[in-house]
């Protein structure tokens, strides 16, 4: 049985376990229609030629893992970013965590999708915002939706900003052979609330792992949202990401991804601008060896006039690694005094590895400033002649000036001990030792 | 110390050096001047080691060893500093973690240890202050959004904390202002001692006005066509280049 088929029969098992009276069970049979009707993009199709996932579909996925495996806080404490206090929200091959968990009710709420799927006090909020940025058309998104029973519920009310940042954690201990993840996040920031949010994905063995997680952001007037996602996985671990952000009036949100590991990796990040004055802000940190790929699709939607968007996605790739990066950016007749940026640049230090970058820009006003920009080159040869005139070798040269590249990003993050996490992540993976302490 | 011997070199097979004869000893300061696009900024980049010149003749020796096969960081090793006309920005990288990466690299090379943090703060500190620092300069990123003077000035703190036996200072007057050209040329006047040497590059006779030359060349269209003591700076701010350009071609 393909992975499809053996979904779709699943999808009864699933609605055992589920309240089928409750209106979201309305929404789950809606999209596991709509995904067996599309079924997995193939790369026939325009915004998946370049990441095939033939190879995912012959995996022999389990769907339901079972819930006994409990993990030590000393075993796992690295990935998170212990150095500051924080709330998280853990998952342990998709099973919450409560053990390695601190969620909170304390003025805002900080917690499950499950308790906000089933119980009465979320319903209204349920209602108004579950799947409704999400798309219903993405099959993908769809096969998440249909099976969204988990995942981290994080609601800010009006003027509210969470005491200390939130950590979300997938762990996937390799208790199954391969195991088949499918978060679901529902995260609503009221009018001139503030949030920020750190996410990663972390297989603890070998084993397969396939994550394919939905997150919808709602960022009401005035509000602000920093989303910080660190990929940085196992090679034997994918992840299919596709987050959905719907902005009102004057709100500001920022999403930083730092793609460092992982075998197969897809960003569908999509912006959706439904106000005025409103900042769209996408960043990345693509450094890939081996044979890892990575995919970034970005989207903004320019809805509304007096707008801006900017996007900065930096890549360096190796050995035989692949990259794409994708930016669409739509400008709607009536967005005028839009202002929309991306920038993509990248650094390909092996003749293994490559990368398709395309700009892809469909504006229908007429008084926008619009800019695009892509460059894959090598390192600067007169930067590298200053470091080595100065007693660096030629190595660390190379790999000093690859961190400035990557690190140039880092100055929009505002939690100074996860960008300093991230500078040693960065200086890892370019093998940097410079003889101090990031 | 440093010995030049009929140095030729090519930049995309066009020659740019015609042989250029110079020896610079321990305790002298020599200046290279010149008009522009006479040869006096690849003669600093072929000193230390820029492969994208290739040398198609003679030699460069310092201290009695030939440096042709020898790589720039090697040549830094053994004492050879350039200060750049342009300094490249590096974002991310602090000064100070840089010229402690450069200093440990060098030590590296030495098969000394690293230089124990006590002893690295004390010397950066003493040599911020040897050219008028501030601590909070020493934290930015390296030239990233520094002013002219400030790269300049960065420049010559490297060369303090590095201690080379041959300077090479690329157009370092370019850009100051005169506080700023006082700072530095004091600062390159302390570290001057009977064991090192100094090769300005320079344009003007203003910067020689603070560091005095013990030689002074004129370097047009790939050669030194002319030699002399402190004094034919002076000529040459008075007459310009022209004359020679004449007395070359007759």
């Amino acid at each position: 049985m393909d992975l499809k088929d053996k979904l779709i029969s699943s999808f009864m098992a699933f609605e055992n376990n589920v309240d089928v009276e409750h209106p979201v069970h309305d929404v789950r049979m809606a999209a596991i229609k709509n995904f067996e009707e599309k079924g997995f993009p193939s790369k026939k199709e325009e915004a998946w030629k370049y990441t095939s996932l033939n190879n995912i579909q012959k995996i022999d996925f389990s769907i339901f893992p079972k819930e006994d495996n409990a993990l030590e806080y000393k075993d796992v404490k690295r990935y998170f970013i212990h150095e500051i206090d924080t709330y998280k929200i853990v998952f342990v091959d998709g099973i919450y965590s409560s053990y390695l968990s601190e969620t909170t009710h304390d003025g805002v709420d900080i917690c499950l999708m499950s308790a906000a799927l089933t119980k009465p006090m979320y319903k209204q909020v349920i209602d108004v915002y579950f799947n409704k940025i999400a798309s219903k058309d993405e099959s993908l998104t769809s096969l998440n939706t249909a099976f969204s029973r988990e995942g981290a519920y994080i609601y800010i009310p009006q003027n509210k900003m969470p005491k200390k940042p939130i950590e979300i954690l997938h762990f996937s201990t390799g208790n199954e052979a391969s195991l088949l993840l499918q978060p679901r996040n529902l995260i609503v920031v009221e009018e001139n609330a503030e949030v920020q949010i750190i996410e990663r994905h972390q297989s603890l063995t070998t084993n397969e792992v396939l994550t394919n997680a939905v997150t919808e952001i709602f960022a009401a007037k005035s509000a602000i949202v920093d989303f910080y996602k660190i990929q940085n996985d196992a090679p034997t671990a994918s992840l299919i990401d596709n987050t959905y952000i719907d902005q009102k009036d004057k709100s500001h949100v920022k999403v930083h991804t730092f793609s460092f590991g992982g075998k197969l990796t897809r960003n569908n990040l999509n912006f959706y601008q439904n106000g005025e004055f409103i900042d769209s802000t996408m960043k990345g940190v693509t450094i890939l060896g081996e044979k890892q790929h990575v995919d970034h699709h970005t989207l903004v939607h320019h809805i509304e006039p007096n707008c801006e968007s900017h996007q900065d996605y930096k890549g360096i790739y190796g050995d035989s690694s692949t990259g794409v990066f994708n930016g669409k950016i739509i400008v709607d007749k009536i967005a005028q005094k839009t202002n929309a940026f991306q920038q993509n640049n990248n650094i390909l230090i092996s003749d293994k590895a490559s990368i398709n970058t395309k700009p892809q820009l469909e504006i229908f006003a007429d008084d926008v400033k619009c800019s695009h920009g892509c460059t894959i080159g090598q390192l600067d040869e007169d930067a590298l002649f200053y470091l080595q005139s100065r007693g660096i070798p030629q190595k660390e040269a190379r790999a000093l000036l690859m961190y400035a590249f990557a690190n140039n990003v880092l100055s929009s993050v505002r939690i100074p001990e996860l960008k300093t996490r991230i500078n040693k992540l960065i200086a890892k993976k370019l093998g940097v030792n410079l003889g101090f302490d990031l | 110390m440093l010995k030049i011997k009929d140095l030729h070199a090519n930049v995309d097979d066009k020659e740019i050096l015609k042989g250029i004869n110079l020896e610079v000893k321990a305790g002298e300061v020599h200046a290279i001047m010149g008009p522009n696009g006479s040869g006096k900024s690849t003669l600093a980049s072929v000193i230390a080691g820029n492969e994208h010149f290739e040398v198609t003749q003679g030699s460069i020796e310092l201290s009695g060893e030939d440096l042709e096969e020898v790589s720039p960081e090697e040549r830094a090793h053994k004492g050879v500093f350039l200060s750049f006309q342009y300094p490249v920005e590096i974002p991310g990288v602090s000064v100070t973690n840089f010229m402690k990466t450069a200093i440990n690299e060098s030590r590296k090379a030495k098969g000394l240890e690293d230089m124990p943090a006590k002893d690295m703060l004390k010397l950066i500190r003493e040599k911020s202050e040897l050219l008028e620092i501030d601590r909070k300069f020493l934290s930015r990123s390296l030239n990233e959004g520094f002013s002219g003077g400030e790269k300049k000035r960065n420049e010559i703190f490297q060369m303090a904390m590095l201690e080379p036996k041959v300077a090479i200072l690329d157009e370092t007057d370019s850009g100051l202002d005169i506080d700023a050209l006082r700072i530095v040329a004091s600062g390159v006047n302390k570290l001057k001692s009977k064991d090192n040497a100094v090769i300005l590059i320079t344009h003007y006779q203003r910067l020689l006005e603070y560091i005095v030359p013990d030689f002074v060349h004129v370097l047009h269209n790939g050669k030194i066509v002319k030699s002399g003591g402190k004094e034919l700076a002076l000529e040459l701010e008075e007459k310009g280049y022209d004359w020679l350009k004449q007395e070359t071609a007759v």
